[in-house]
């Protein structure tokens, strides 16, 4: 084996582009022809706030919010509704597939290795989020007046934050779960009760304050607080960030000692 | 003669299960080596530690004279594996999935020429989850080959596969190996290691019970000779159960099977000639690696 014979030709090798690139191209093609994916994590979120800015009720001034309406507590809700469906329920959902059907293994006998499909699809889904939330906020601005951000730097890094806690509890989920429809399924469940305390069902201003100290411990609870008060022009809170940023590490180690190939 | 593949004493366990006792076998530059053995024998344990997908409790393996574990970089670039039961995301196209792979590697083929040479063009913008049983086996090998490998491991690369594709991927096989690859082939169908291998690795219960050529192999074991025939006019059975080469002899109907030792048949159509009998539809079965396989897997579990 000389050293010349295993040169490529420049030629070819700058056609390729990198592996990294070529993975999170194919994941993005693959997301785009699994519509599941796309109606699940953006179409949901944007039904729902059509829905909700659809009722009047929601379109009032309410004293409760501080003079918001309903609604403009809603849409930091929604998007993060959308961050936590895209998580907990299409990660899982897809990694545990590649798993059950040996993809990650097959890729581990080749020179990239399985890290950097798990890095495409995170890439992929992330990319996902932030249209998923751009789509929001331009529809309830436009279709219902809501205003976007008032502090868009601090949303930003608090979707950002809310994104990468979930995104962690996502791959924890894909980590254990046997099979994509069990990842899917563990990841549905989890989402009920999170929503109920990210203030899906309930406003969490309307909480008893002992509920609304879980809330606060949650997540996606940490997520909304930190998304609605920059939505109202301050910059969020340091607890929320710091809840999230916790999720994110713990949850993320965790995968990442946890996570099996195959 | 170069060593492309040397496993040494490799030991593996999960558990209490020992999957794989004590294996060594080296295989040549240029040769297709099968792996042989029941199910559950310790043949796949056996190449995914080759391929690095395992770590050995015990032994040492070397590919191309690197180490699986400690250099994984060097060796997924020079060996290529097709793995039992391994699919690809259903929607992903035969071209997209070819060119993906290829990205992977320093020097890779060239993806369009194998996707012709694998009979895949047609399928080019065809889903992986819509190819036939066949198709998905194909590109499984192209991919396998897309990295310019060196060294390919096809793990039950026919299994599932009918007649006729088996045969088509035979023959897709030998032209590989006449490219220069070498080639380790775990089966467990007798006929495609007697097409296939140069040598063959029999293992059962998680060690290397024969290792020789298929012909060999087959020649190790003393099977008699059964010999079948329609007499075209009634015999007596003590005309060849007199015979010092014939051990027995009965019937089906009115077919004789007689068995014996290797000299059975001269005698059984020599003592027929003197009677003038002919010997219709006669058929004569040797021992062949399949019986090879039964004499020398089974006489390990009484071990």
């Amino acid at each position: 084996m000389s050293v010349t014979a295993t040169a490529p030709p420049a030629a070819a090798r700058g056609s390729r582009g990198s592996a990294l690139g070529r993975l999170t191209l194919t994941e993005l093609k693959l997301l785009l022809r699994e519509r599941v994916r796309l109606i699940v994590g953006v179409g949901i979120p944007l039904i729902l706030v059509i829905i909700f800015g659809s009722i009047p009720f929601y379109n009032h001034p309410a004293r409760v919010f501080g003079g918001l309406t309903l609604l403009d507590e809603y849409v930091s809700i929604l998007s993060a509704f959308s961050l936590a469906v895209l998580s907990l329920t299409v990660v899982p959902m897809v990694l545990a597939d590649y798993r059950a059907k040996g993809v990650l293994r097959r890729l581990r006998t080749t020179p990239v290795g399985p890290w950097r499909v798990l890095a495409a699809q995170v890439l992929v889904d992330l990319a996902l989020a932030v249209v998923a939330v751009a789509v929001i906020l331009a529809v309830a601005r436009i279709g219902y007046g809501v205003f976007l951000p008032q502090q868009l730097a601090g949303f930003v890094v608090a979707t950002l934050l809310a994104a990468a806690a979930l995104m962690a509890i996502g791959l924890f989920i894909a980590a254990l779960a046997p099979s994509g429809r069990a990842g899917m399924t563990t990841g549905q469940v989890l989402l009920i009760p999170m929503m109920f305390f990210a203030g899906l069902f309930i406003p969490i201003p309307a909480m008893s304050p002992a509920v609304q100290h879980v809330s606060h411990a949650t997540p996606l609870g940490a997520a909304v607080e930190a998304m609605q008060y920059a939505a109202q022009g301050h910059w969020p809170h340091l607890l929320p960030l710091l809840t999230m940023a916790a999720y994110a590490v713990a949850f993320g180690l965790a995968a990442a000692r946890l996570f099996r190939w195959e | 003669m170069s060593a492309v593949i040397e496993v040494q004493h490799l030991h593996k366990s999960y558990g209490d299960t020992v999957a794989v006792d004590d294996v060594s076998f080296t295989v040549a530059d240029g040769e297709i080596f099968g792996i042989l053995g029941p199910n559950g024998a310790g043949k796949t344990t056996t190449v995914e530690s080759i391929e690095g997908l395992r770590t050995p409790d015990r032994g040492t393996i070397s590919v191309l004279g690197l180490d699986p574990r400690r250099d994984p970089a060097e060796l997924t670039q020079r060996l290529g594996a097709q793995l039992q039961d391994s699919q690809l995301p259903d929607r992903l196209r035969v071209a997209e999935a070819l060119e993906l792979y290829s990205s992977f590697y320093r020097a890779p083929a060239d993806w369009r020429a194998l996707m012709d040479v694998l009979g895949l063009a047609a399928q080019s913008k065809t889903r992986f989850g819509q190819l036939s049983g066949g198709q998905k086996q194909r590109l499984s090998i192209a991919l396998a080959l897309v990295g310019n490998p060196r060294v390919v491991v096809l793990d039950e690369l026919t299994t599932g596969l009918d007649p006729q594709a088996r045969r088509d991927t035979w023959a897709l096989i030998e032209g590989v190996r006449d490219r220069g690859v070498t080639i380790l082939l775990v089966t467990h169908f007798m006929e495609e290691a007697e097409r296939l291998c140069d040598r063959v690795a029999l293992i059962d219960a998680g060690r290397v019970v024969a290792m020789d050529t298929p012909a060999g192999l087959a020649g190790r074991v003393q099977a008699d000779q059964r010999i079948q025939f329609r007499p075209s006019v009634p015999l007596d059975d003590a005309l060849l159960t007199s015979l010092p080469d014939v051990t027995s002899v009965t019937r089906r109907g009115d077919v004789v099977v007689v068995t014996g030792n290797s000299n059975a048949l001269n005698a059984v159509t020599s003592v027929l000639a003197r009677h003038q009998i002919v010997a219709q539809q006669l058929r004569v079965e040797q021992a062949s690696l399949e019986d090879a396989f039964i004499a020398l897997t089974s006489s390990a579990d009484r071990n």
